[in-house]
């Protein structure tokens, strides 16, 4: 689904990312980690195609990205659900319209009672029209990640899913990624949190991947 | 429930309502369509008018010239015969016919009444040219009747309207510089509006190409937004601009170059075509402008 060969990437000639590999084979579950700063987030970001590597090769769902045009990298983006690390919605849209919007901007008709559906699945039924600013932080992450999911994905990607909730949440929110997982979803979870890696391992077999000294290094024995 | 999805049909409503409403910026857009459409409506009216000024002396100017030839009577016929044939032989002219003594009389009645006693006063014979579609050459003309008729002179009573015709020519050329600089004016303000607005809404867009839309789709809002303010605009603006020039006073009999500024008759539908054109210009302007600043966004 998403690979990297001997990726590197730096931001303004500093180096950042050298020599990373990495392979996302579908209905696997990764968990990407490190120390803030290592470049979790950048690896998303070359993964869903808003960054270009400096050097190597990313191929998404067997495309090079420098192949695709920015139709093309619209066209991809919607077989990848982006759960982001600081949710992006569009504050004066209602929840059901920020949910829909994959629908809205690839020009298919949403179902409301898929739409409904899903709020239900992430609790968020009553929310229906609620405006995003006025949601918890909680609320925002489990409406994010439907978002993510609406459009049927293949894969998922989500940059500190748990950043800004407390412990309950977020074993909730990793629940509603394991069953994603479990529906055939190939998912990649960024996260700093251990604990939660460490809760994921009963639920799923997941690989850890460690970004160290610029690299990816697949992690287990210190978990 | 259902129903309320199928309202998202294909490119109505939701691209629109993606972007989120914006104060002041949209003012400015109707705005300057407004006032540059009430410019231009003027500027047409300039042009047509200066136009329409151009052909009607340009018309005068292919009428006729009269050349006066005065001799000694026993000389007069001679000479008449001469200079008939020498216009015969001139190329540029139409027609030509010497006047006959009642038609003469006829144009000397105003003056002196109609008992004037002709034969006794030493008359010069007056002979009316018409030039063809060309032109003759007037100096030529004027030196070989002066070898043919020393007393014939060549009187080609419009031409010192040649120099109103180009100015008037010249004008129209003015009036439609200035629709195109309108034009441009507008494009370039609209384009500036464009971008602060598509600058303004960063974050927006940035979310929307998360979730995998195109540029066109994005551009798409925005486009459609300005263009629909333009029109707005300029609707207002033409309908104030022929407002304006309707209440320019009418050109009378006596009415010189400026009441002659207006439209008349089917002209008056120009100024209908200008809201369209300026929808026209909105929207190539702010697509332009958004797919350059989608590329730069993200
Ligand atoms: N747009 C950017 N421009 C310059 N430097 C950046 C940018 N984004 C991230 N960085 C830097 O790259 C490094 C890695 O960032 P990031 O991938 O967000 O790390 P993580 O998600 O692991 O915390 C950090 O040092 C950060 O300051
Ligand atoms: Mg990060």
């Amino acid at each position: 689904m998403i690979a990297f060969e001997n990726v590197a990437y730096g931001y303004g000639g500093a180096s950042l990312l050298s020599d990373v590999s990495l392979r996302l084979l579908p209905g696997s579950f990764h968990f990407l980690t490190g120390p803030s700063g290592a470049g979790k987030s950048t690896v998303l970001k070359l993964a869903y195609a808003e960054l270009m590597p400096t050097s190597g090769r990313i191929s998404l769902f067997d495309r090079d990205v420098r192949s695709l045009s920015r139709d093309d990298v619209a066209r991809t983006r919607r077989r990848i659900g982006i759960v982001h690390q600081d949710c992006k919605f569009l504050d004066h849209l209602p929840l059901s319209a920020n949910l829909g919007l994959p629908f809205t901007v690839a020009e298919r008709e949403s179902d409301p009672q898929d739409l409904r559906a899903l709020l239900d699945w992430v609790g968020l039924s009553q929310l229906h029209d609620a405006l995003p600013p006025t949601l918890s932080g909680g609320e925002r992450q489990r409406a994010a990640l439907a978002r993510a999911v609406i459009g049927g994905p293949d894969v998922i990607l989500a940059d500190e899913p748990t950043g800004n909730v407390d412990w309950d949440m977020s074993l909730r929110l990793l629940a509603l990624l394991v069953e994603l997982n479990r529906m055939g979803k190939t998912v990649l979870v960024a996260t700093h949190d251990l604990n939660l890696i460490r809760q994921a391992k009963s639920q799923v077999s997941a690989r850890v991947l460690r970004i160290a000294q610029q690299r990816i290094q697949v992690a287990g024995a210190d978990l | 429930m259902r129903a309320g999805a199928s309202r998202r049909g294909r490119g109505q409503g939701p691209a629109d309502e993606i972007v989120p409403p914006s104060g002041h910026t949209a003012w400015l857009t109707t705005f300057t369509a407004g006032a540059m459409v009430f410019l231009c409506v003027f500027a047409v009216a300039l042009s047509l008018a200066s136009g329409r000024l151009a052909a009607r002396w340009s018309a005068a100017l292919a009428q006729t010239a009269t050349i006066r030839l005065s001799a000694p009577p026993e000389q007069m016929q001679i000479q008449t015969d001469g200079v008939l044939s020498l216009l015969s032989e001139t190329p540029g002219v139409a027609s030509f016919r010497a006047l006959d003594d009642t038609e003469q009389r006829k144009l000397l009645e105003p003056w002196f009444g109609p008992d004037l006693p002709l034969e006794d006063l030493p008359m010069p014979r007056l002979i009316e040219v018409v030039e063809d579609a060309q032109g003759y050459d007037d100096e030529g003309l004027r030196q070989r009747l002066a070898a043919e008729a020393p007393g014939a002179v060549l009187d080609d009573h419009t031409r010192w309207r040649q120099p109103l015709v180009e100015a008037a020519s010249r004008l129209r050329l003015l009036g439609v510089l200035s629709i195109l600089l309108i034009g441009a004016a507008m494009a370039a303000m609209i384009t500036l509006a464009a971008n602060a607005s598509l600058a303004a809404n960063a974050e927006v867009i940035r979310v929307l190409r998360l979730v995998g839309a195109k540029d066109s789709y994005i551009a798409r809002a925005f486009v459609r937004r300005f263009t629909i303010r333009a029109l707005t605009g300029a609707l207002v603006g033409a309908c104030a601009g022929l407002v304006g020039v309707a209440m320019l006073p009418a050109a009378g009999p006596a009415g010189g170059f400026l009441a002659g500024l207006g439209f008349s008759g089917v002209e008056w539908l120009w100024p209908l075509l200008l809201p369209p054109l300026a929808a026209i210009v909105a929207f190539l302007a702010t697509r332009r402008a958004a797919f350059a600043k989608l590329k730069e966004l993200t």
